[in-house]
């Protein structure tokens, strides 16, 4: 066969991770994704632009909260117990933030997922942007598919030494940024860097840097697409969130088969119109045939989308064999339907209902977030104190906690207890002060008349008020006296 | 090797089998991973270098010592002597001042009353109880009558020298038994306790209380004083207010003047440091009733 009188190469390329062919006991066949140029993979491009620039900067955004709070816009402070998101302080007991915006993060992938497939793992997963990453890396040193398999091919000398060492260092260098970035997170970013640099920072930061240079390097550039196979439990879940009408890559087989080579100037009656070129194979960083139909080893990345349309595009033909599509739309194509896009079906309706609902409720409690909070703890032993002109003594822990950064003075009071005498152990009840952003213990003593006291248990509030905000916290409790 | 002539090529993994069957199961010859292997190799040599520098070989006593000489009782001691280390200005600072002046400066106040929680739930709640609420015949610490004085000082005296305890310095009162003693009979000690009782207004027989007022004045104020309010440099209760250490109810008012009481505690000082006997003081004084 004369390859010179095609149109369009066949690629010797094997779709090595395709269900059927993978198994468990073997080694690895490496794959050598070729490059792609298109739409997809510009926007791909572009994603990993965003996502790198965001993980590589967001630790240097300056955010001025005042003079007593950290001014780093993203600043996970592990030791200060506080969490800093732009204007969202979040202290250890409001960790069900971080539970919502998980929750959050977790259906709106649902939705991802239920209306075009694989987006999250195709385009914006780290897993997927280091990979990718890496790649570029190794196509900048070793040149793209076909330089690279001969280079393999190659004894183990100069140039080729040369060339793995580069393409290693330059791998071993993103490994430690990355690591490097992670640790800004935890601290002040420019107080850390210096420390870094001259060698004085705590250990745990180079361990962390260690470590995340180490996952980064062997997940994004050695181990690649076996995360995405064997690792990560998603591609078996996402399965539960596609139905027949979920958009995803596909190989529109009605229009593709049956395939066959194409030699110039054939004609394409009673055939398909794939051409068999495995251009699509080629590309793929799954090493998989996309042709094969939708299978768990597919990450949507739609590189074998881009691939398909240059062919179709250099034997003009329509570009889109492979496309976002899925098996609803060939059967319709089949039926002499017109192709539908359904992106309004119940299974959609209820993941954006459940976005929208938990996203009102965190809105909500973010927004009425109180400044104030106030936990009262009373004794337990002795449940009360007879003293000795016969009224009754119950003491109490009171803790006030101020969120705001600024010293506040409250005030006091006791709701539901008649002639209640109200006072604090080593504190004034008319001055009593939390410092900034702190969290004040007192010991209240609440006496009441032998007369007033008439039950056991006698329900009361116990309010405290920021004297200047008059924002108000409230504890309900109660006043034990003899049976 | 025999079994070496069962060996074949399996053409699924491209690996050879090691020429073992078992029931038609063939076991393939894959070597470990290298990196396995390496990180196996690289346990042993640590193991050997752990063995040599640290407490390995158990003995019929002890064990190696191990070349570091490093112990687990030795690392709990170094930990607890920077505790200490940490808290010797503190520790200082009370020692120096007066529990009323310590009592006024907050430091020290959460110095001791945290300090003070721990050594009270070590030695003190067998008695008083855990939340020092007492019970018949040791005091509540919680409210405001004191036998011998609700002042930090007060307190800080009867921890430290006990009441009719062995030291030299105790606190010491005599309530006698004015029954054993043949001082007083049944009725007169009947209708004293129902005066007693009036004096709370928790008497119920008008008559027998005032036939007890005489006998009260004759026998009891020297110590109570007129008004049965108590005098603390005696240790003699109020008999005036709402509390009663052995019980509220007439039967054991009787019982106290007739067979007298004669409760001890114990002198803390020689058994526990100043400091932490001053934490003491200072925690009961906080508890509420201080005066």
């Amino acid at each position: 066969m004369d390859a010179k009188a095609k149109e369009v190469e066949t690629l010797d390329v094997a779709p090595v991770n395709r269900g059927d062919q993978r198994s468990l006991y073997a080694k690895r066949k490496k794959i050598h994704p070729k490059r792609a140029r298109g739409a997809f993979r510009g926007l791909k491009w572009g994603i990993m632009a965003a996502t790198l620039a965001i993980y590589y900067l967001a630790p240097w955004l300056r955010w001025d909260r005042g003079p007593n709070a950290p001014d780093q816009a993203f600043l996970l402070d592990l030791p200060g117990r506080r969490f800093y998101f732009l204007f969202i302080e979040i202290w250890p007991q409001e960790v069900y933030y971080i539970t919502g915006l998980l929750i959050l993060a977790a259906v709106g992938l649902f939705l991802a997922t239920s209306l075009v497939g694989r987006a999250w793992c195709g385009y914006a997963c780290p897993q997927t942007v280091w990979t990718d990453l890496f790649i570029a890396v190794e196509r900048l040193v070793e040149g793209d598919r076909s330089a690279r398999i001969r280079l393999d091919r190659q004894p183990w000398r100069g140039a080729k030494l040369a060339k793995k060492l580069v393409k290693h260092l330059l791998w071993l260098a993103i490994a430690v940024l990355t690591g490097g970035a992670w640790v800004f997170y935890f601290a002040d970013a420019p107080t850390l860097l210096g420390q870094l640099v001259v060698g004085e920072a705590p250990a745990v930061s180079y361990l962390f840097i260690a470590l995340m240079a180490f996952t980064t390097y062997m997940l994004g550039a050695i181990a690649r697409e076996q995360v995405c196979i064997y690792m990560c439990p998603w591609p078996r879940i996402q399965a539960a969130m596609q139905d027949e009408e979920t958009f995803t890559v596909t190989y529109r087989s009605d229009r593709g088969e049956p395939r066959g080579p194409y030699r110039k100037g054939d004609g394409f009656e009673g055939r398909g119109h794939c051409v068999d070129c495995r251009q699509c194979v080629a590309v793929c960083p799954m090493g998989i045939d996309i042709r094969d139909g939708p299978q768990l080893e597919c990450i949507s990345c739609a590189l074998c989308i881009d691939a398909c349309n240059e062919v179709m595009g250099r034997i003009d033909l329509p570009k889109g064999l492979i496309a976002y599509d899925n098996g609803a739309n060939i059967q319709r194509r089949d039926a002499g339907e017109a192709t539908r896009f359904r992106p309004v079906r119940a299974r959609t309706i209820f993941y954006a209902v459940v976005l929208v609902l938990v996203g009102a409720v965190m809105l909500t409690t973010l927004a009425t977030r109180a400044t104030v909070e106030l936990n009262v703890q009373a004794d337990r032993n002795p449940l009360f104190t007879r003293l000795s002109d016969g009224s009754i003594r119950n003491a109490y822990t009171l803790k006030i906690l101020n969120k705001r950064p600024a010293a506040v003075v409250f005030d006091l009071e006791i709701e539901g207890l008649e002639g209640v005498d109200i006072d604090l152990v080593g504190a004034d009840v008319s001055n009593i002060a939390v410092p900034a952003d702190r969290l004040g213990s007192f010991r209240l003593l609440l006496t009441v008349p032998a007369a007033a006291v008439r039950d056991a248990r006698t329900p009361l509030v116990i309010r405290v008020t920021d004297r200047e905000s008059r924002e108000a916290a409230t504890s309900d409790s109660q006043f034990r006296g003899p049976e | 090797m025999a079994a070496n002539d069962n060996r074949h090529h399996d053409d699924v993994t491209g690996t050879d089998t090691t020429g073992h069957e078992w029931d038609g199961i063939r076991e393939l010859d894959t070597p470990l991973p290298r990196w396995w292997l390496w990180v196996f190799y690289a346990t042993i040599v640590w193991a050997l270098g752990y063995a040599i520098a640290m407490p390995a070989v158990p003995l019929i006593s002890s064990a190696t010592p191990g070349v570091l000489g490093f112990t687990e009782r030795g690392r709990v001691a170094a930990e607890l002597k920077a505790v200490e280390e940490s808290r010797a200005g503190l520790r200082a600072r009370l020692a120096a001042a007066s529990p009323s002046a310590a009592r006024a400066d907050s430091e020290l106040l959460a110095f001791a009353q945290a300090g003070g929680r721990s050594a009270f739930a070590v030695n003190c709640s067998q008695c008083h109880g855990s939340g020092a609420e007492g019970r018949p015949g040791y005091p509540n610490l919680n409210d405001d009558d004191w036998l011998w004085g609700g002042t930090p000082e007060a307190i800080h005296d009867s921890i430290r020298f006990g009441i009719r305890s062995e030291h030299d310095e105790a606190r010491s009162g005599d309530m006698p038994g004015f029954l054993t003693d043949e001082v007083l009979g049944r009725g007169q000690i009947d209708a004293v306790a129902e005066y007693v009782l009036s004096l709370s207004e928790g008497s119920t027989d008008a008559t027998l209380a005032a036939a007890g007022k005489p006998l009260f004045a004759e026998h009891c104020t020297a110590c109570h004083g007129d008004a049965g309010t108590g005098n603390k440099e005696l240790g003699a209760p109020n008999l005036a207010d709402a509390i009663w250490l052995h019980g509220a109810d007439k039967a054991a008012l009787a019982r106290t003047i007739a067979r007298g009481r004669k409760g001890v505690m114990p002198a803390w000082e020689g058994r526990l440091d100043e400091v932490t006997i001053k934490q003491l003081a200072l925690y009961i004084h906080t508890l509420g009733g201080g005066e």
